[in-house]
């Protein structure tokens, strides 16, 4: 198996309508075509999906594991950022 | 051998078809200049196999059929017989057979003869099938040096097998000639855009290769029945 030139790919699978489209993996791939055809070989083969999106990885930004901190530790000390202060009132279903 | 080939000419000789390029897909596990086209062979592979045993089961017993016959008793397409080759000719085979497998299957799924419903479920697997081979010989003819000297010596090597996706076969509801002039309008579009030159050598006459359907067969195909039966031979009737 030689390596290829082939760019990386992230795929997105909607499982039903209604959902969102949700990361399945990556793969290879020599273009979008490709990369789409190859997400439904080895991501969607036993009816896993209805649509699938394919991005090229390189046009992710992600976050840097050095801005952990202050990207999701943010202070405790603000409780009115958790809504944890509401009364339920019974019989309130779909909250 | 207790089946009658004769029975089921038409199941025996879409059935081998299926197996034999199935067998010949498969392969390439392990050897696909790419993970990601070795799970796509693979799974093409799978959908041959699955039309394979329908078919074959329509005929006789599948295992007795696939394991246990000799060459002279496969009814397959000389075309599907051949070898891998380089990945260009994997492609230019599949799609020369795809291309006719898919408008075969179509005909087929709207008649209501005995396999319509076979060819009803089938002919959405092919038609992924040829897209696939479309594709590729799109890329492959219009892409480098390379690959486009590669693509059209095996679009030119293949090009005597083609008469043959076009004779009668006996049992069958659609008579395969009628499909000739589609597909050669479609693989010829297929070609020209993959500015691929469409082989001029014949493909009738003495030219023309091809006798799978009367049980004669190409050197290379011995050796697959081979590899393909030996299991199954040197272990009757094992299981997992």
């Amino acid at each position: 198996m030689t390596n290829t030139d082939w760019p990386l790919w992230e795929v997105f699978v909607r499982s039903r309508r209604g959902l969102s489209h949700t990361h399945a993996g990556s793969l290879h791939a020599p273009d979008a075509e490709f990369a789409l055809r190859n997400a439904r070989d080895l991501y969607t083969r036993r009816g896993e999906g209805v649509s699938i999106w394919v991005v090229p990885s390189s046009a992710i930004t992600a976050s840097s594991p050095d801005e952990k901190d202050p990207f999701f530790e943010p202070a405790a000390d603000k409780p009115y950022r958790h809504p944890t202060f509401y009364e339920i009132p019974e019989g309130v279903k779909h909250l | 051998m207790t089946v009658d080939l004769t029975t089921n000419a038409a199941a025996l000789a879409l059935g081998d078809d299926a197996l034999v390029l199935s067998h010949r897909l498969g392969e390439w596990a392990g050897h696909a200049p790419v993970l990601e086209e070795e799970v796509a062979l693979a799974n093409i592979a799978l959908d041959l196999l699955g039309q394979a045993r329908v078919l074959l089961s329509m005929a006789g017993d599948e295992d007795e059929l696939a394991y246990l016959r000799e060459e002279r008793a496969f009814r397959n397409l000389q075309l599907v017989e051949q070898p891998n080759g380089d990945f260009a000719h994997t492609i230019a085979r599949q799609l020369y057979f795809s291309t006719h497998q898919h408008l075969l299957y179509a005909r087929l799924a709207a008649g209501d003869g005995p396999f319509a419903g076979l060819a009803a479920k089938a002919v959405k697997e092919v038609a992924y099938h040829r897209d696939h081979a479309e594709r590729w010989t799109l890329r492959l003819g219009d892409g480098t040096e390379v690959s486009r000297r590669r693509m059209q010596s095996a679009v030119d090597a293949l090009w005597r097998f083609t008469g043959e996706l076009f004779q009668p076969v006996d049992g069958l509801d659609v008579d395969p000639a009628a499909l000739e002039a589609t597909w050669l309008e479609s693989v010829t579009d297929v070609l020209r855009r993959a500015t691929l030159t469409v082989p001029e050598g014949r493909r009738t006459g003495a030219w023309r290769a091809g006798a799978g359907r009367q049980g004669l067969h190409t050197e290379s195909f011995g050796r697959m029945l081979a590899e393909m039966q030996h299991l199954h031979r040197s272990h009757p009737g094992a299981s997992w």
